[in-house]
């Protein structure tokens, strides 16, 4: 390329001036990257428009603080207002979190108290059945001791055999009624597949009848256990047997014994 | 430090770059602006404005279009005419293009001629003849394109470029005496 020549249009003042367009301009910075003549040149015009323009300039100092002032009022301004909005958001965002914190503490709290309730309306429930049961105890031990009380009442005692000499029960019968309150609360718990079985026995000649079993004997609390006996008892003995009881007693495990006063 | 660099530097928002470039182009930009409003307080206050424009459009700026002192030369000259046209909006546009800046070193005051640099400036235009103030002033300072140039002064388009390129020759041997 004729650089003297691309020199010598004038395109070069032009492009100074700014009045090329936006292709003629890449094209001239293009030549001017290649050509050292050429950026020479161009600054060389420029130098002479900034002289040219100098001298047109009121005789006034210009002071650069004016322009950074406004400069760092204009940028404070921008990133004040990111900052507000960024703090707004992050206002939202703590807020919305801490109102899921929130939000999760009371239900997680709501959650406990009502088990918590639960846990006490069971309590109550509990305590109410105690009361009931003693309650309802009470009235079976006042049944008892009117019972025991009651004038017709035979009372024998039994005492401890061979098998188990420490051994004692009580029996309380009625005659007319045909009734017998076994207290056996002086028996040992009976091993696993056995039970006690009381008997009504004649003594001349010795005639034993089963007046009946004592069942569920571990479970009974007051270990008093209620039968029937229509026999005319001589004498009431206990014997171990073996689970649902058996049709004569087994002598050698006859726990105690005892005879009916005549009187 | 070399232009290119201020200029990258000025782009990544460093003022003292900033203030470097502002050193080296407000008076011009000053005298620019002057030449199109005629009012030294408002030129003045044009002028920071201008700096400030340039400062918030930093990135706009690409080497590979112009020259940076062509690219603030326009955003000057924009913003003088716009101020101009707002205020003068009723005064017509008689003085935009009747007065030429030769008018402005007239009508200076006289104290100024005692600094050398004035003296030599005045001698630098002097030394011009009117038709290359003319077209210089139009082309340069009132970003006036050839058409509109070789219509307010009567002369073949073509005309334009070359004299301008042949007056713009002139003020470079002016400089150089």
């Amino acid at each position: 390329m004729n650089t003297k020549e691309y020199i010598e249009s004038g395109v070069l003042e032009l492009y100074v001036a700014g009045q090329l367009s936006e292709e003629e301009n890449l094209k001239v910075a293009e030549y001017a990257s290649l050509y050292p003549d050429i950026q020479k040149e161009i600054e060389a015009i420029e130098a002479s428009v900034l002289a040219l323009s100098k001298t047109v300039a009121p005789k006034i100092t210009l002071d650069f603080t004016k322009v950074y002032e406004k400069i760092k009022n204009s940028s404070k301004v921008i990133p004040l207002k990111e900052h507000k909005t960024n703090w707004t958001a992050y206002m939202g965002w703590a807020a919305s979190i801490l109102l899921v914190i929130g939000g999760a503490y009371l239900f997680n709290q709501n959650k406990e108290l009502e088990s918590q309730i639960k846990i006490v309306e069971e309590q109550r429930i509990n305590l109410e059945e105690q009361i009931n049961q003693a309650n309802t105890s009470l009235v079976k031990s006042e049944e008892l001791l009117t019972t025991i009380r009651d004038k017709n009442i035979t009372v024998v005692a039994l005492g401890g055999q061979e098998v188990s000499p420490t051994s004692y029960a009580k029996v309380y019968w009625n005659k007319s009624e045909e009734k017998v309150y076994i207290d056996a609360q002086g028996l040992p718990e009976p091993p696993d597949g056995m039970v006690y079985q009381v008997w009504s026995l004649k003594l001349n000649p010795l005639t034993p009848t089963s007046v009946g079993l004592l069942e569920d004997f571990i479970s009974d609390d007051n270990r008093i256990f209620n039968l029937t006996n229509a026999n005319a008892s001589e004498a009431f003995g206990i014997t171990l047997e073996p689970a649902g009881g058996s049709k004569s007693p087994n002598l050698e495990q006859l726990y105690t014994l005892g005879v009916v006063s005549s009187s | 430090m070399q232009l290119e660099e201020l200029i990258t530097r000025f782009q990544q928002k460093d003022t003292f770059a900033f203030e470097r470039l502002h050193a080296m182009y407000a008076e011009n930009i000053f005298g620019v602006i002057n030449t199109i409003v005629k009012d030294d307080n408002l030129a003045q206050e044009i002028c920071q404005d201008v700096f400030v424009k340039i400062w918030n459009n930093a990135l706009h700026y690409n080497s590979s279009k112009g020259r940076f002192f062509t690219w603030i030369l326009n955003i000057a000259r924009n913003s003088a005419i716009d101020v101009l046209r707002s205020k003068n909006y009723k005064n017509q546009k008689k003085n935009l293009s009747a007065d030429y800046f030769v008018s402005i070193l007239e009508n200076a005051p006289e104290e100024n001629e005692t600094t050398v640099n004035t003296v030599g400036l005045r001698k630098l235009v002097s030394k011009l003849k009117e038709k290359c103030i003319k077209v210089i002033e139009l082309l340069y300072f009132k970003g006036y394109t050839q058409k509109e140039v070789s219509e307010e002064l009567d002369i073949p388009v073509g005309t334009v470029k070359t004299r301008n390129r042949s007056c713009i020759s002139q003020l470079r041997e002016n400089m150089q005496e």
